[in-house]
C-alpha cells in the first residue's frame, strides 16, 4: 500500500526529520503535539497537529491509545513512532493493526523479542553470536552466586531496559545486594518492570554498532557506528564508521550483526549494539533498538542513504530496493549531540527560553534541530537540543571541520554543552580516535583536576 | 514547503563566489538568515513563522487532556501567616512527585518528622529524577503542591516546622 498521510508519534529534532522527508516524498504529515508543544517549531511545520494529552509524556506521547485514536480520526495511514516514547512497544504496532494502520517498524513479535533484553540474550545465542558471561537474577541470592561465577566487577541491567537506566556497576560482592534493589526499584518507576540481569563489566570497551535493514525477508548492514563517547551510559559524540578496527573484525561484526536481524526475519531499521572487549579483542551482543536511532545521521552521511524514507518503502510492503553490494561507504561521518545541560555543573538539566540559536552552515555540515530563537525546552522532555554532523574524505578531515563547525554555533538562553564538544573536539585522544566507554569520564576528570590544580 | 540543507548549500555556493556578507530572505513560513564568518565560513539562523493547523480532535483523550490545565502550580501567598516555617522549593522547573514510584508510598506526609538530608518528595525534569532535600530539620507542617502537578523553582513545594533534633 502507498502511504499518503503519515501520523508522527513524536517531538523535537526527530519530528522534524520525518516531516522533511515527508515533504521530499509528497507524504502528508499529521502531527501528534502535547499540550506544551501545540506552538513548537515542528507543529509549524507539519501539514496539521493534533493535540493528544496534557504536557507530561505519560498523559501524551506515551498514551497508546490516545495515539491510535488520533491517528485513526486524523485519517492517517500510517504512524511513525520515531525513537523513544512508544516506538519500541509492541501495543503500539498491536493497537496499529487493530485500528488498520500502518505501524512503521518491525513486527509486535519483533519488538518483544528484542525488548526483553534476556530474549534477546537467548536470540543472539540461537544465531550464532557471543554474549557477555552472564545471566537473569531475580533475587539477591542468586546475585550473589552469579555475580561469584562471573567474576567482578559486574554490571546490572534492566531487562525491560533501554537509555541506562537501572544499569549499575558493582565492585564487591559486599555492594551487591543493596545494588540490585536500587536498579529493581529504577527499572520498576522507569519500564514498570522491576526485573533485572547481569553481565560481566568490560573495564575496556568499546560501543560499536551495526546499522541493519530488513524487509522481512532479506537483511542488509549500512556499515558500523562507534558510540563509545557516553556519560552515564548515554551517547553524546557518535562517528561512522567505527574507527581503528581490523578489517577481519570489522567484517565479523558486520555479520554478525546481519546474522541476528535474519533470524528474526527482521522487518524495518534497527541497530545491533556490540561490545567491543579491547582487551581479549572480541565482541559480544549487547542488545538491539528495532527503530530509528538518534545517531542515524551519521550513517546517512557516509552512504548517502535516506534512512526515513527506507522505512517507509519497507513499511509499504516493497522488497530492499539494494543488495548489500550497492551500498557504497565514503569517508568518515561525526555527530555530537548538543543538550539543553549545564555540564560543568554536574551536567544539570537546563530547560527554559532559547535566545539565541545560530549553527555552522555549508559542504559537510548538517544540523537537525528543532531549536530556533524563541523556541522552548519544556521540563517534560529530554535535553536534545540539536544534532551537528559533519562529514570529511576520512576522519582527520571530519575532526578539523567539526572543530571549524563548533567555533560557529552559539546558543544563548539556556546552558548547553557546545562548549564542552569544543573542548573533546581539542583532546589529543579524540584526534587520535578509537576511544575506549571510559574516555568521556577520563575526560572530566582530568579536565576537573587540571582546574584543581591552576586554582 | 521550506528550504532544506541541499538548498542551503547552492545558495550558499553563489554567495561564496559574490561580494556579499549576509543573506537574510523571509517568506510567510519562514525567515533564513546566511552570514559570512571568518576562514570562509557561514552561519545560518532560521526562523519558522508558519501558525499550527490544528484538527479538532473531541475524542475523549483531548477532552480529558484539555480538562487538565497544564499551568505550574503557583507561588504560595499563604506564607506571610506562618512566617516561623520554612518553605522546601523545588530546585528545578518540572514534575512534582511525592512518593519514588508510582502506588509506592509517599516520601513524607504532614507530621513527619525530617533532617537536613531527608529525600522529601522528587522533581523530574528532562528525564532526570532530582531528589528533593528537606533542607532543615523539624516537621513538615504543610504540603503545598498536589503529587503529579507542574512546579518551577519558586513553587513553595512544602512548608517545615524547624525543631533541631
Amino acid at each position: 500500500m502507498i502511504l499518503r498521510r503519515i501520523f508522527i508519534a513524536n517531538r523535537g529534532e526527530i519530528a522534524l526529520r520525518v516531516i522533511r522527508t515527508c515533504e521530499r516524498l509528497g507524504i502528508e504529515t499529521v502531527l501528534a503535539v502535547s499540550a506544551a508543544d501545540r506552538d513548537s517549531v515542528a507543529a509549524r511545520r507539519a501539514d496539521q497537529i493534533v493535540c493528544i494529552g496534557a504536557a507530561p509524556s505519560a498523559a501524551s506521547y506515551l498514551n497508546v491509545a490516545a495515539v491510535v485514536g488520533a491517528a485513526r480520526r486524523s485519517r492517517a495511514d500510517a504512524i511513525h513512532p520515531g525513537y523513544g516514547f512508544l516506538s519500541e512497544q509492541a501495543p503500539l504496532a498491536q493497537g496499529c493493526e487493530a485500528a488498520g494502520l500502518v505501524f512503521i517498524g518491525p513486527t509486535a513479535a519483533q519488538l518483544s523479542a528484542v525488548g526483553d533484553k534476556l530474549s534477546a540474550r537467548e536470540h543472539a545465542l540461537a544465531a550464532g553470536l557471543p554474549v557477555i558471561p552472564g545471566g537473569a537474577a531475580a533475587t539477591a541470592s542468586e546475585a550473589q552466586a552469579l555475580a561469584r561465577s562471573i567474576g567482578y566487577p559486574i554490571l546490572i541491567k534492566a531487562v525491560a531496559g533501554g537509555g541506562g537506566r537501572g544499569m549499575q556497576r558493582v565492585d564487591l560482592p559486599a555492594d551487591i545486594d543493596a545494588a540490585i534493589d536500587r536498579s529493581m526499584a529504577e527499572a520498576q518507576a522507569a519500564f514498570g518492570d522491576a526485573r533485572v540481569y547481569l553481565e560481566r563489566y568490560v573495564a575496556a570497551g568499546r560501543h560499536i554498532e551495526v546499522q541493519v535493514l530488513g524487509d522481512g525477508e532479506r537483511v542488509l548492514h549500512l556499515g558500523t557506528r562507534d558510540c563509545s563517547i557516553q556519560r552515564r551510559f548515554q551517547k553524546l559524540i557518535e562517528e561512522a564508521p567505527a574507527p581503528d578496527l581490523a578489517p577481519d573484525l570489522r567484517a565479523a561484526i558486520e555479520s554478525a550483526a546481519v546474522a541476528f536481524a535474519a533470524h528474526l526475519k527482521y522487518r524495518g531499521l534497527g541497530t545491533v549494539e556490540m561490545l567491543l572487549d579491547c582487551e581479549r579483542g572480541s565482541f559480544h551482543f549487547l542488545e538491539m533498538n528495532a527503530r530509528i536511532q538518534v545517531e542515524h545521521p551519521a550513517t546517512e552521511a557516509i552512504c548517502g542513504l535516506d534512512l526515513v524514507a527506507e522505512q517507509i518503502s519497507v513499511a509499504e510492503g516493497r522488497a530492499l530496493r539494494l543488495r548489500q553490494e550497492d551500498v557504497r561507504c565514503a569517508g568518515h561521518a561525526i555527530e555530537c549531540r548538543i543538550n539543553a545541560e549545564d555540564w560543568r555543573n554536574d551536567f544539570q538539566p537546563s530547560p527554559g527560553r532559547v535566545r539565541l540559536a545560530r549553527f555552522a552552515a555549508g559542504d559537510g555540515i548538517r544540523v537537525d534541530t528543532h531549536i530556533e530563537a524563541g523556541a522552548e525546552m519544556p521540563p517534560f522532555y529530554d535535553s536534545l537540543m540539536a544534532k551537528l554532523i559533519v562529514h570529511g574524505r576520512d576522519r582527520a578531515a571530519a575532526v578539523h571541520r567539526l572543530g571549524l563547525a563548533l567555533r560557529h554555533c552559539e546558543i544563548s538562553g539556556v546552558a548547553n554543552t557546545l562548549s564542552l564538544h569544543r573542548e573533546i573536539v581539542g583532546d589529543a585522544g579524540f584526534a587520535a580516535g578509537g576511544m575506549r566507554t571510559s574516555f568521556l569520564d577520563g575526560f572530566l576528570a582530568a579536565r576537573a583536576a587540571a582546574a584543581g590544580t591552576r586554582a | 514547503m521550506e528550504l532544506d540543507d541541499a538548498d542551503v548549500r547552492a545558495i550558499l555556493q553563489l554567495l561564496d563566489a559574490s561580494a556579499f556578507d549576509e543573506l537574510q530572505v523571509q517568506t510567510d513560513r519562514f525567515k533564513l538568515i546566511l552570514r559570512r564568518a571568518e576562514g570562509a565560513a557561514w552561519t545560518r539562523e532560521t526562523r519558522t513563522l508558519g501558525t499550527p493547523r490544528e484538527l479538532p480532535d473531541l475524542s475523549p483523550e483531548a477532552r480529558d487532556a484539555s480538562a487538565v490545565p497544564a499551568s505550574p502550580a503557583a507561588p504560595d501567598a499563604r506564607g506571610a501567616a506562618q512566617s516561623h516555617l520554612i518553605a522546601v522549593r523545588s530546585p528545578l522547573p518540572g514534575t512534582f512527585y511525592r512518593s519514588p514510584k508510582p502506588g509506592a508510598p509517599p516520601f513524607v506526609d504532614e507530621g513527619s518528622r525530617v533532617e537536613r538530608d531527608t529525600v522529601v518528595a522528587i522533581v523530574e525534569t528532562m528525564k532526570l529524577m532530582n531528589s528533593v532535600y528537606a533542607g532543615t530539620a523539624g516537621r513538615i507542617a504543610e504540603i503545598c503542591v498536589s503529587d503529579a502537578k507542574s512546579v518551577t523553582p519558586e513553587s513553595v513545594l512544602m512548608r517545615i516546622e524547624p525543631s533541631p533534633a
